[in-house]
């Protein structure tokens, strides 16, 4: 059993000790936006905020967890959808299936919050999920716009 | 546009009721009184026709709400290519409502069943989903239109040719009375469907050919949109599988004692001859138990199987006299003999995996009476006749509920193996729901791969160094013979050939060659080929593409102006390579980029029904670092009924395409795949990602697809590009294979 501090609220997670983050989110507590696709911290698709920064819940076991570090999954990244990355993912059609789009989000928000005007360098460098659809250069062009029309190189 | 609060399609709650109304059929405990459960419980379709009483169906393709929602069924399957928009577009422009209002949603195989297959094939592959049914689509979109029109002329009673139908408002336009669809719709829907259908000419298109957003984008933001691997229904248990790593092994034994007492654990089961699963209360546990099975496998005949024992039994069909012939001018062994030069190369190309985002999965609940199944298909309908297969029950009795998919790329096309097993769990487990899950590993190692094969190219040049004749083998697998054997004539597979026929309007060689043969020399390895986004267009367009660049440097010539030589009879090839060799600068240096020199290089083909071109532009340092900079693509499909989302296809089909050029190989040893995850089986990342200038080119006329034959051009073009910086050729896939460095 471990006590999870998600999306704002103090939860108790009825799970073995090994249980990945990622599995406690998507069946303990039914926050089904998270995805599963590699299990071995490859991918990005399980990527979630914990105390803001960036990480792959997948390769997080819940007992490394306590009430006090935020965890922040894409279902509450924003109350209405209106982070600056979803609009501008909205603006510029970026998912195509939209499986890796959780975690592609989740990581490009917090490399906005790390870095608010990241260069195009430094967004494909922090920025390594992968997307099999192949949206990259939509997510290079959403993350700058997000990040305002101050960015350049 | 005020997308973000549009109904996305499916939404959670959308699909979470119509899961819960199907699951009502069963009475299994589940008390969800929802719309059409009483129908449901006397033996109709489960999945009640998914109009509400309070909606009204015009016709198959168009239902209107009274708030003059515009709900537009899509019967293929959409997996990120932007098929559910452009289909969506082409009713709408023939139904003249309101773009703003327009919904999707997807009729199931079980309703095309009862319903004498109204919205005709479901299949969504082989790039066909728009251009296949544009013309049924439109037509219904305007038969919905002209019913609607009708019943606003029959209640005011005047003509129907003095109304006009706009923005989903019709008005009589002697009097300008108008009405709204919605007012209208329901008596609409008791008219007779017209027959004789006109449709609008594309030149006058207003929804259709627009860069509109997508549909279903909102609910892909914030975690709503349910995948198939998302779904929950009441009571549902979680299985993880593993089968036989080696293809057509079997089970021997299990040990499940230890799995058996895990945490959560429902059941240990086989399911088929080859796989075992564990049923527990979640996911994670199930996968957990399964990995403390003890299965011994009968490895079967291919234990030792492997790549290099594959590499040889293709390079000797190369010298095979026995060859099925696809395409054949003059005589191509004579004109080779008596060129004054002769050139020869061999290439290969790897198996692959799709590499889906999303694992494969499948939710089912079986009873004696009853099978329904949620997945993500590419084929609803294929998946229903899998599923009535495994149930053993007729497919009247049987339903399949389709997701949007986290990825296709073929691996959902053609065969349901997942879906069969699925319902064999499910058929062990009488009346609970199951959802199979499978491990990334499972996916690596039960795929459907990209076929192998390997090429001889031989060419003779004559005095004036003009390609005489030429010669293509290609040698190795074939997909329709993995698949569906009974199809398969005297060896001869006719989908090798693609980008390589005479005339097809489909995928063909945009070359006038005076002397050609080209024939494939059978050989099937028993790793299971499929369709693999681009098919065989991918393999001999690097073949053909990188071979007619070596030609023109054998012969000290341009690659642009050598091709160009043997295109005067191909214009729609020839307009999109020209389009991007002008757009990419071709002739003139590019510029270095980090103070490393940029080269360029060229590639074309035909595929899909659609003309495609590319030029690239790499560094290759002198430590062998390869860079590409930038991709010039430019597409001609007949007709564009999306022009962003064709860019957006193009884009993605460099991902594709790279991903495989780059890095693509599964190999074999032991009779297995030696890839199991993404550590082992790279792919393209961001950092990677070349600049993309896409051209759309529509010269009207005809209908090419667009998800793929991009992915086709992308490897070659960067081939080509390696050779101008480097002088190396590399003929064997992957790159990663191959050392770039130059000291
Ligand atoms: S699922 Fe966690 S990184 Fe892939
Ligand atoms: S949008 Fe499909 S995997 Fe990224």
């Amino acid at each position: 059993m471990a006590k999870l501090n998600v999306n704002g609220q103090v939860v108790e997670v009825q799970a073995e000790d090994d249980t990945p983050l990622l599995w406690a989110l998507r069946e303990q507590l039914g926050l089904t936006g998270t995805k599963y696709g590699c299990g071995i911290a490859q991918c990005g698709a399980c990527t979630v905020h914990v105390d803001g920064v960036a990480a792959r819940a997948c390769a997080m076991p819940v007992s490394a967890f306590d009430e006090t570090q935020r965890i922040v999954t894409i279902e509450g990244l924003s109350p209405d959808a209106s982070h600056p990355i979803q609009q501008a993912w909205l603006a510029l059609d970026v998912p195509q299936c939209g499986f890796c789009q959780p975690g592609m989000i989740m990581a490009a928000a917090a490399l906005l919050a790390a870095t608010p005007r990241p260069t195009e360098a430094q967004i494909r460098e922090e920025v390594t999920n992968i997307c099999r659809c192949g949206t990259f250069n939509r997510v290079i062009a959403g993350i700058q716009r997000a990040a305002g029309p101050a960015t350049a190189g | 546009m005020n997308a973000i609060s549009r109904p996305g399609n499916p939404s959670r709650r959308h699909l979470l009721a119509s899961a819960s109304a199907a699951l009502g059929a069963f009475t299994l405990g589940f008390r969800i009184p929802l719309p059409g459960e009483a129908a449901a419980q006397t033996g109709a379709p489960a999945s009640a026709p998914a109009a509400a009483p309070t909606s009204a169906e015009v016709n198959a393709w168009v239902v209107v709400k009274p708030d003059d929602t515009i709900v537009i069924r899509i019967a293929r399957s959409e997996m990120g290519q932007g098929t559910l928009t452009g289909l969506a577009q082409l009713v709408a422009e023939e139904l003249e409502c309101d773009w703003a209002k327009v919904t999707t949603e997807y009729p199931t195989p079980g309703q095309n069943l009862a319903r004498g297959r109204v919205w005709g094939n479901m299949s969504t592959g082989g790039s066909r989903g728009i251009r296949e049914s544009q013309d049924y689509v439109r037509k219904g979109g305007a038969a919905a239109r002209m019913m609607l029109v009708q019943a606003a002329a029959n209640a005011w009673s005047v003509p129907a040719g003095e109304c006009r139908a706009a923005a989903s408002i019709v008005t009589h336009m002697p009097s300008g009375r108008t009405t709204t669809f919605g007012r209208v719709a329901e008596a609409a829907g008791r008219l007779p469907v017209p027959t004789d259908v006109p449709l609008k000419n594309p030149a006058d298109w207003k929804v259709a050919g627009q860069p509109v957003l997508r549909l279903d984008t909102a609910a892909k933001l914030n975690g709503s949109q349910v995948y198939g691997m998302d779904l929950q229904l009441p009571g549902m248990l979680n299985a993880a599988i593993h089968a036989c790593p080696v293809f057509g092994g079997k089970v021997r034994s299990v040990d499940s004692a230890a799995a058996e007492a895990m945490p959560g654990v429902k059941r240990v089961l086989r399911v088929g001859d080859n796989a075992v699963a564990v049923v527990a209360d979640t996911w994670w546990r199930a996968k957990t138990a399964l990995d403390a099975v003890n299965i011994t496998w009968d490895e079967g005949e291919h234990a030792a199987a492997s790549s290099a024992g594959f590499a040889e039994v293709l390079r000797s069909a190369l010298d095979a006299p026995q060859a099925a012939v696809g395409n054949r001018a003059g005589d191509a062994a004579a004109a080779i003999a008596a060129a004054p030069r002769k050139v020869e190369a061999v290439y290969s190309y790897p198996h692959q995996n799709h590499a889906c985002m999303e694992v494969m999965n499948a939710t089912a609940v079986w009873t004696p009476e009853r099978c329904e199944v949620w997945t993500p298909t590419q084929n609803g309908e294929a998946a229903h006749a899998v599923a009535a297969e495994a149930s053993g029950l007729p497919p009247a009795r049987c339903e399949v509920h389709k997701f949007h998919l986290g990825g296709g790329f073929g691996r959902r096309a053609a065969v349901h193996d997942w879906v069969r097993q699925a319902v064999e769990i499910a058929k062990q487990m009488p009346g609970t729901p199951v959802k199979l899950v499978w491990t990334r590993e499972e996916d690596m190692l039960q795929g459907r791969f990209h076929p192998i094969t390997m090429c001889r190219m031989t060419a003779g040049l004559g005095a004036q160094g003009n390609l005489a004749g030429l010669h293509m083998r290609l040698a190795g697998q074939s997909i329709i013979a993995g698949m569906f054997p009974q199809n398969i004539r005297d060896g001869r597979d006719p989908l090798v050939f693609q980008g390589l026929n005479a005339s097809s309007n489909e995928a063909d060689i945009g070359y006038t060659i005076p002397n050609l043969l080209i024939d494939h020399a059978m050989r099937n390895p028993h790793v299971p080929p499929g369709f693999w986004r681009g098919v065989n267009l991918n393999q001999n367009t690097i073949y053909l593409e990188c071979f007619l660049d070596e030609l023109a440097h054998a012969a000290g010539k341009d690659p642009l102006e050598f091709r160009r030589a043997l295109m005067a009879n191909h214009p729609k090839h020839l307009a999109v390579l020209n389009a991007v060799a002008e757009r990419a600068g071709w002739g003139t240096p590019a510029a270095p980029v980090d103070g490393q020199p940029v080269f360029r290089g060229l590639s074309q083909t035909h595929g899909f029904g659609s003309y495609v071109a590319a030029c690239a532009e790499v560094s290759v340092s002198e430590a062998g670092v390869l860079k590409i900079h930038r991709i010039v693509a430019a597409t001609d499909p007949g007709h564009a009924v999306n022009p962003q989302q064709i860019a957006a296809q193009v884009e993605g089909s460099f991902v594709y395409g790279l991903s495989a050029a780059l890095y693509g190989e599964c190999t074999v040893k032991d009779g297995r795949i030696e890839q199991t995850n993404f550590d082992s089986y790279q792919v393209l990342r961001m950092d990677e990602m070349p600049k993309v200038e896409t051209i759309v080119l529509p010269t009207g006329g005809f209908w090419g697809g667009v998800g793929e034959p991009t992915i086709a051009v992308a490897a070659p073009a960067v081939l080509n590009a390696i050779f101008a910086a480097t002088g190396k050729r590399v003929r064997d896939l992957p790159l990663k294979n191959t050392s770039l460095r130059r000291t």
